[in-house]
């Protein structure tokens, strides 16, 4: 099939970007991402430019790519990053507009490639269980209910990707954070954090750029693992609670 | 020759850690506020070391070519971690664990390590529970096993299919903590292209912001590495695309040794190749093999027929099929080792046998298991008499529980429905057992250099069992080395902080930017992209499932053409002081080209067959490896060397288990 590609192409954070128009020819195995090999390699044999686009792990787990298909976070299947997209979800002739995610916390590096480490300050803010090496009782030692451990799985599948905030229209990141809050909440291990772990992580959220939330739900829609939005929800129980039980600093 | 001293602490077997752990030196608290560390890579071996020796005290850098620590390959692990709890009470034990990972290794690891991992496996679930990692329980609340290849006991933890990215985000949060409380720098985005040594000891590194090229100078008292496998030196591999053997590689070249190369794994259940502009390869969790039955058309005529498109799976009579692992291994089936399954995998499609068009596929069944759930599932519903449709559709509903995940990754990639049809796999390059050499400390030769996790060669032997990767990364990070760092630094408490404005760490910088700028300047027309397909595909024909001497030599040559024509051919775009992911992969393949060519070597010098080392010479008559314990009971430790790299070798010594020839018959 050929494909008629918009790319978003921009130098660096300082630099304003545009669209890039490319054709090229893919097949309906290739993943999305291959695709996108094939028109770097045929740039760089030109001398040109490859585009910047982030990847690592091509199998929907590491949270690296990132790329806005159609303006659809990951492109338009749903479950699905970008890196497992395969080209059978497009037709010969298709016009597909490639950027990369747009939030003021996470400014653009080149091209599709942006940086997110405002994520990675959220947790160290305090997305953890404060236990040192060796200090661990025996695995078994307290039970958790089956479904609890699973519904603490389901929080902990985020793979930090940042969808949630490119699809929110206010750029927030309250799928993620409350994924984590949520996460911890739920095992007996995490509960004695919890009060100060939701403020603390709030408080970082906010301090990195991300807008409010207005309940759009468009974040849920686009996880590519399908984090519930009840965790926004829980969360924002837990926050309130434990800002009215605490005024310590966080 | 290198005297190479493994440092095996006295003692029997089951003593020699826990009495070696309480008379080391100690480092005083106050001494290690005093001490930096370096911590190269943060995956699950570098970061809960970061994490731990941050925790213990020491000032700790840490450094990821990642964007984020939670972004390493071990988030792609799948299946689950081994560790001898025996909470299923079905006979497991330490010694149980240690055993199945000797013999798993076919004789080709060091006891020592291998029964101090084993003993350290129980810690590791203990701790990744008390930092909320939401491991898989039963309806009493207590954590779920599963089996895996090679062993009779359940001893695999898990959460879902994404294991390892559940203990990598238990390790990264350890290590945020350690990072917030200013314990532990962490810098993102910066590779390491050299280990500088001053009087002989490791004392820092090169790093490349990648960012904006810039080359940094990072001192520390000691350096330790956790930077992963080499599997992509075979350019397809179920690896992410961004792991590479640079950081070992530039270790090597600073006089650390390479031990074991060609000791590769192929795991036998990935999902095949389907075109040239493939870039990597998906693994199906081997757990898949509880359930699934692998399987080819007993007759060359059908499987000519698939392969034609004139028939499918379902075409194919029970009575026509071969369950070649089951016939061959009656006492394992399915469950065999990963070296044997995949050999026999090569094996029947060699005999034009396979089920894709490309020739390169077995077939892997659910619809046994899918029959026997259905109708378990009717019967405790207490349905009597269950239609077909009624029992299929139960089954599904079971198999999809335990494996739903892994169904959907196979439908997203094939198009394919594998509860209908059977899905087809191939082996595929996955691990490597082989890497830098280290003692019982896990230090290398290199005085104050340190390798953990996949980058060191220990533990495995010449073939790893399946959930003991995730197992052995987080024991060398958590419970190894910050004891055993010890020995060297307790003799480093009065060297004064390292300074990088010293004649070693200018030449070190210097020889960076030398080889940035070679690389930059050639401008030829290839990309290094194109160089590392075609690198990969010399490596996985001659030295992949099968290998001979011929072939080794031949591939060796190839090689060496091969990168006379990097150098003179390359071209890089952009410039090197911007962020230019076409120069860290040019950078990478330069290395792999090297390594490439020592894992040939390593393969020819190694006159026999064992564990994931196949020399179509040396096989018995049935085709299984055929070992040849008297000339090879020993680690190959390789010095780089351009002309012909050099052989080092420890002897290994079995004292507790005696040498036999691997049997899962
Ligand atoms: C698809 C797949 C599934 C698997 N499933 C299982 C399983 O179920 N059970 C199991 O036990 N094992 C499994 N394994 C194996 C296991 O995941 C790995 O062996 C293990 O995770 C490796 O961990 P590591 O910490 O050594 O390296 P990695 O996780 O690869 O981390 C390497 C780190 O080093 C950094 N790095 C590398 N080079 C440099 C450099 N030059 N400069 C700076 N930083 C650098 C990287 O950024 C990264 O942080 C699987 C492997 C694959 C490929
Ligand atoms: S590349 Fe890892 S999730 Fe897409």
């Amino acid at each position: 099939m050929k494909l008629t590609l918009k790319v978003w192409r921009q130098k660096s954070k300082d630099h304003s970007g545009s669209f890039e128009n490319h054709t090229v020819e893919a097949h309906d195995h290739m993943s999305f991402l291959e695709m996108m090999d094939v028109l770097n390699e045929r740039l760089v044999s030109e001398k040109k430019e490859p585009i910047a686009f982030a990847h690592d792990c091509r199998e929907g787990i590491c949270g690296t790519c990132n790329m806005v298909i159609n303006g659809k976070p990951h492109g338009p299947l749903g479950g699905t990053t970008v890196c497992q997209l395969h080209m059978r979800e497009f037709n010969d002739g298709d016009v597909i507009a490639i950027e990369p995610w747009r939030a003021k916390a996470f400014p653009v590096i080149k091209d599709l490639v942006v940086d997110r480490s405002s994520f990675d300050r959220i947790i160290q803010a305090g997305g953890y269980i404060s236990v040192n090496t060796g200090q661990a009782q025996d695995a078994n030692a307290i039970p958790i209910e089956k479904d609890t451990a699973a519904q603490a799985m389901d929080a902990a599948t985020c793979i930090g990707c940042g969808a949630c905030v490119a699809a929110c229209p206010n750029a927030s990141a309250m799928l993620f954070t409350s994924a984590k809050v949520n996460h911890l909440a739920l095992l007996p291990q995490g509960q004695v954090e919890s009060p100060r772990r939701v403020r603390a992580m709030v408080k970082q959220m906010d301090e990195e750029g991300f807008g409010a939330c207005s309940n759009t739900g468009a974040c849920e829609v686009e996880c590519p693992k399908e984090i519930s939005i009840e965790n926004i929800a829980a969360m924002n129980r837990m926050y309130v609670s434990a800002v009215i039980g605490s005024q310590d600093e966080v | 020759m290198i005297n190479l001293d493994p440092k095996i602490p006295k003692g029997e077997l089951g003593e020699k850690w826990s009495q070696y752990r309480g008379t080391m030196n100690l480092v005083a608290p106050n001494n290690k506020r005093r001490i930096d560390i370096i911590v190269v890579g943060t995956g699950l071996a570098g970061a809960s070391a970061a994490a731990t020796l941050g925790e213990l005290g020491y000032n700790v850098k840490a450094f990821t070519f990642h964007d984020s620590p939670r972004r390493a390959h071990s988030i792609a692990a799948q299946g689950g971690i081994n560790a001898a709890k025996n909470y299923q009470n079905d006979g497991d034990s330490i010694y149980r664990l240690f055993y199945d990972t000797i013999k798993g290794g076919d004789y080709r690891s060091r006891e020592a390590n291998v029964h101090r991992l084993a003993e350290v496996s129980v810690n590791i679930i203990d701790q990744a529970v008390a930092q909320g990692v939401p491991l898989a329980r039963e309806y009493g609340g207590l954590l779920a096993n599963r089996s895996f290849g090679g062993v009779q006991v359940s001893r695999t933890f898990y959460a879902k299919g994404q294991t390892g990215q559940q203990l990598l985000l238990g390790a990264y949060s350890a290590l945020s903590r350690q990072i917030a409380l200013g314990n532990v720098t962490m810098y993102n985005r910066h590779e390491m292209v050299d280990l500088v040594k001053v009087d002989g000891k490791a004392r820092g590194i090169i790093t490349r912001n990648l960012l904006n090229g810039k080359l940094e100078r990072h001192a520390a008292h000691c350096v330790v590495l956790a930077t992963g496998g080499y599997g992509n030196v075979f350019y397809l591999s179920t690896n992410a695309m961004g792991c590479n053997v640079t950081a070992a590689w530039r270790a090597v070249h600073r006089g650390a040794l390479m031990a074991n190369p060609c000791y590769t794994q192929i795991h036998p259940t990935c999902i095949p190749q389907s075109g040239d502009y493939q870039s990597k390869l998906t693994l199906m969790s081997e757990s898949l093999r509880n359930d699934g039955r692998v399987w080819v058309p007993n007759k060359v005529e059908d499987a000519e027929a698939i392969r034609k498109g004139s028939k499918t799976a379902l075409d194919i009579p029970e009575a026509d099929r071969d369950y070649y692992l089951e016939r061959r291994y009656p006492a394992f089936g399915n469950l065999v080792p990963r070296d044997v399954a995949s050999r026999a995998a090569k094996v029947a499609c060699d005999e034009g046998k396979g089920v894709v068009s490309t020739g390169k596929a077995v077939y892997l069944d659910f619809a046994s298991a899918i029959e026997r759930y259905g109708k378990s599932a009717a019967h405790s519903k207490g349905i009597d008499n269950p239609g077909k449709d009624t029992v299929t559709k139960l089954g599904e509903e079971v198999i999809a529980a335990k494996y739903g995940n892994l169904f959907d990754m196979y439908v997203k990639i094939t198009g394919e429905d594998p509860y209908k049809m059977p899905m087809k796999i191939y082996p595929a390059v996955h691990y490597t057992m082989g890497g830098l050499w280290v003692d019982y400390n896990l230090e290398t030769n290199v005085p104050g250099l340190f390798a953990l996790g996949e980058c060191n060669f220990s533990d495995h032997g010449a073939n790893r069992l399946g959930a003991s990767a995730l197992m052995q990364g987080l024991a060398d990070g958590y419970f190894v080395i910050p004891y055993t760092i010890g020995q060297f630094l307790s003799k480093e408490i009065r060297t004064p902080k390292i300074s990088d404005q010293t004649p070693e760490f200018e030449a070190a910088q210097n020889d960076s930017q030398a080889r940035i700028d070679r690389l930059m300047n050639i401008g030829g027309e290839q990309s290094a992209e194109s160089f590392h397909r075609k690198l990969g595909k010399i490596v996985w024909e001659y030295c992949g499932m099968s290998r001979t001497e011929e072939g080794l030599n031949k591939g060796r040559a190839l090689i060496r053409d091969l990168r006379k024509e990097f150098y003179a051919d390359l071209y890089v775009p952009g410039t090197s002081t911007e962020f230019n992911p076409e120069l860290e992969k040019a950078l990478r393949v330069a290395d792999f080209l090297e390594l490439g060519e020592t894992l040939m070597v390593d393969a020819l010098n190694r006159n026999e067959s064992c564990g994931g080392h196949f020399r179509a010479e040396y096989a018995s008559p049935e085709g299984e490896a055929a070992r040849n314990d008297k000339d090879y009971t020993y680690v190959a430790a390789w010095e780089w060397n351009d002309t012909d790299p050099i052989l080092h070798r420890e002897n290994l010594e079995f004292e507790n288990v005696e040498l036999k020839t691997r049997s899962y018959k």
